[in-house]
């Protein structure tokens, strides 16, 4: 697919020729920066910008962190009290870096059930889509890593726990734990990895981040209508569109501007809201927390992981259909992933020719529901595993492989649409009245 | 040793599936300090007030490993002149003599005076956990509904918890006990032993708080303070608590202005970005027709 058609850049000094000659840099920056922009466009856009945004933040903070952690199993919790005491502004880098994991966090759920409510994965932009899943992906490891190097209670049993996972698959699944590892338990090897992947896996995420953008602006972005831009000729696409800059720059630094005024409150006055008291205590491994609990965004798939217990009737089936290869304890392994593997297959998943969610009547409810259903999950993750919290982990767990599974495919074939706009222009003149601004 | 280990995280995956907040519920009380709030400051004199206490009575059985001594000339925090900060370093006597080796001078065969250059001393006497982190590793309030927001203004509960902890002593243990327990019962106190004669059928226990290694610290005119304040238990233990959320954070103060600049300046900006965004779009959008 083309892209959109607009004006590309013309170099005009001598100097400029020469370089673009060589190296169409100049070129290249021009044309993401004034790239056409469907112009009606809501505020769940925006949080792009602010997923870029803490990237940076995170590389940079971690950085100048990383100058003064000690991966150490004896000396490494003492280092971040030294960074948090000795080093001028420490506390605030390591605040500042421990909140924007959460704010990172925050930003890409809501980017992920954007995507979700208007349909952005479906064609063409299921490539987007799946490099949007690999940075998640790599976002949960590098998060988890990072959690670890504090070496707090937290960090060691939070590490001891989620390793153990490993050691759930059936044959290789010890062998595994303890290449993961680096020995049999968490330890020393273990810190030393983690430290030096967790400092290497947002260069990743960055590598991935441009290869996410990359997708999107040779598709060009989806909007609330999921009616595409039309690109017969320049000017028709411009009826659609505005330039990327300054038209939403301004607006997303705006939104940025007002998310960052509530990220610095938090750090400034409540810098532990999110975060676990045990972790100020040395990691023990003689001494086992009471409770462990992950760090509140891994809550929902945690509690995916716990919801399938041996009592329940389809981890019982499938132990026996494969010869109980499948215990519950790998079963609750394989739904975590699964969770998360149905969420990247939704461009398959999903039948209905209509992309927006705007106007599929049926489709909103359910929507409405997962989001219902990821809030449910992040609770009951969140809470100890008696009474009636299983069975609420479980409808949780259930809906959310339903609506991928069933839901989406089904609501393709049942649902009758409304009526779409024919243009993004259309749409937008429902809202607003372009053409009257010639009076003005 | 790896054997119990690795079988340790088996346990821990087990539990963290299974029950896991069995841990007796206490109640702590609200304390109102100084430095709560986003525009909480500590109180100077009971941050020496404090230290004065963990001084004279805590530091016999609990270390300060993370605290250098230096800072107690801190603005913000106890901020004592520079040579009183050095007569305290020297006059700190050293109790726990196998993990302060580094400190020990072997020509003189005794230990060497401190220097405000030094941490306080580790101090592990009968097991006794160091306090430099107490108050952050510690978390008495949830609320409301178990969402925390209310430590916005509250705090996380860890000073509270403390002086729960000092004043949670009682003359006589809870009717249940058998009298052997090892310890002392204290009503604030969740990850002690509970004798089975105090818990029903399921394990839970039925009495608040449990039984505690260290025996009550405090009494009345334990130390005589230099400002007249009156050394009650109550006095002496919100004092200890509050220093003890100093040594815990002792950037509070930097912080809280640091956040508060940056939210100042924040929305200042946002609010010019919003006019500019506002005016931006007015071309293209036109008069709203809705
Ligand atoms: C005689 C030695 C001794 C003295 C003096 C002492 N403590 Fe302790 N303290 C202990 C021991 C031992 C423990 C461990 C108790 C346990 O885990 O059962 C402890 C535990 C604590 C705890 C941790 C409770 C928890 O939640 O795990 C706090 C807080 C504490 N002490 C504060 C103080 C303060 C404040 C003072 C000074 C007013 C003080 N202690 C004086 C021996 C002492």
């Amino acid at each position: 697919m083309a892209g959109i058609p607009h004006d590309h850049y013309e170099p005009k000094t001598k100097g400029e020729k020469w370089l673009n000659s060589r190296l169409p840099i100049v070129g290249l920056m021009y044309d993401t920066l004034m790239l056409p922009t469907p112009k009606n466009l809501n505020w769940m856009w925006i949080w792009g910008i602010v997923l870029t945004f803490c990237l940076a933040l995170q590389i940079i903070t971690g950085i100048v962190l990383a100058m003064h952690y000690t991966p150490q199993v004896d000396m490494a919790f003492a280092s971040v009290e030294h960074i948090m005491r000795d080093v001028n502004g420490g506390f605030m880098l390591r605040y500042l870096h421990a909140n924007g994991a959460s704010l990172f966090f925050v930003a890409v759920y809501l980017h992920i059930f954007r995507g979700l409510y208007y349909g952005s994965y479906k064609a063409p932009r299921e490539v987007t889509w799946i490099i949007g899943m690999l940075i998640y992906l790599a976002m949960m490891a590098t998060a988890f890593m990072g959690y670890v190097l504090p070496w707090g209670q937290m960090s060691f049993w939070g590490a001891t726990v989620i390793t153990g996972l490993f050691g759930a698959i059936p044959l290789v699944g010890p062998a595994l734990q303890e290449w993961l590892l680096g020995g049999p338990a968490v330890d020393n090897a273990t810190l030393n990895r983690f430290f030096s992947l967790h400092y290497l896996l947002p260069f990743i995420i960055a590598a991935l981040v441009a290869t996410h953008i990359w997708a999107f602006h040779t598709t060009g972005n989806n909007n609330p209508t999921g009616v595409e831009v039309r690109r017969g000729s320049k000017a028709e696409a411009e009826k659609d569109t505005v330039p990327f800059w300054p038209y939403f720059v301004i607006k997303d630094l705006f939104a940025l501007a007002v998310i960052l005024a509530v990220f610095f409150a938090i750090v400034g006055f409540m810098p532990n809201y999110l975060g676990h008291p045990d972790n100020y205590i040395e990691a023990n491994p003689l001494s086992t927390p009471a409770h462990i609990v992950p760090e509140w965004y891994f809550l929902p798939f945690y509690a995916i992981l716990r919801a399938f217990t041996a009592d329940v009737w389809i981890v019982q089936l499938t132990q026996f259909v494969t010869f109980g290869i499948i215990d519950a304890k790998f079963f609750g392994v394989l739904a975590m992933f699964g969770a998360i593997a149905v969420m990247a297959l939704a461009p398959w998943l999903d039948t209905s020719s209509v992309r927006s969610g705007r106007y599929r009547p049926m489709f909103k409810w359910w929507f409405a529901l997962l989001a219902v259903d990821f809030v449910v999950l992040t609770w009951v993750g969140a809470m100890p595993s008696e009474g009636i919290y299983p069975y609420i982990a479980l409808i949780a767990a259930a809906y959310w492989f339903a609506y991928f599974l069933v839901i989406l495919p089904l609501l393709g074939v049942i649902e009758k649409p409304l009526p779409q706009p024919r243009t993004i222009e259309e749409d937008f003149a429902t809202h607003y009245n372009p053409t009257a601004q010639a009076a003005e | 040793m790896i054997r119990t280990i690795t079988r340790a995280a088996a346990a821990v995956f087990a539990l963290s599936s299974g029950a896991a907040w069995a841990a007796g519920e206490v109640h702590i009380e609200d304390v109102a300090f100084a430095h709560e709030g986003p525009f909480g400051t500590f109180d100077q004199m009971q941050l020496q007030r404090g230290l004065q206490v963990y001084t004279e009575v805590c530091s016999a059985c609990h270390g300060l490993k993370h605290v250098a001594i230096r800072t107690l000339a801190d603005e913000g925090g106890p901020a004592l002149p520079e040579d009183q900060v050095r007569a305290y370093a020297t006059a700190f006597s050293v109790y726990d003599e196998t993990n302060n080796q580094q400190l020990f001078d072997a020509e003189k065969g005794e230990f060497r005076p401190l220097t405000p250059a030094d941490k306080f001393p580790v101090n592990m006497t009968q097991g006794a956990p160091d306090l430099s982190l107490m108050a952050k590793s510690r978390a008495a309030f949830h609320g409301p509904y178990g969402t925390g927001i209310a430590q916005l203004f509250k705090g996380t509960g860890g000073p509270e918890y403390i002086h729960a902890l000092l004043n949670g002593y009682t003359d006589e243990p809870p009717a249940c006990a058998t009298g052997d327990e090892e310890g002392y019962y204290n009503k604030a106190f969740p990850n002690g032993g509970v004798p089975d004669s105090c818990k029903d059928e399921h394990g839970h226990p039925l009495i608040e708080g449990s039984w505690i290694a260290m025996g009550p610290p405090l009494s009345d005119d334990q130390v005589t303070y230099t400002d007249g304040t009156p050394a009650t238990v109550d006095q002496m233990s919100m004092d200890v608590a509050s220093f003890l959320m100093w040594s815990a954070e002792p950037k509070m103060m930097a912080r809280k202005e640091a956040g508060f600049t940056a939210v100042v300046l924040l929305t200042i900006l946002a609010s010019l970005l919003y006019l500019t965004n506002k005016r931006l779009w007015a071309g293209v959008k036109g008069k709203r027709s809705a």
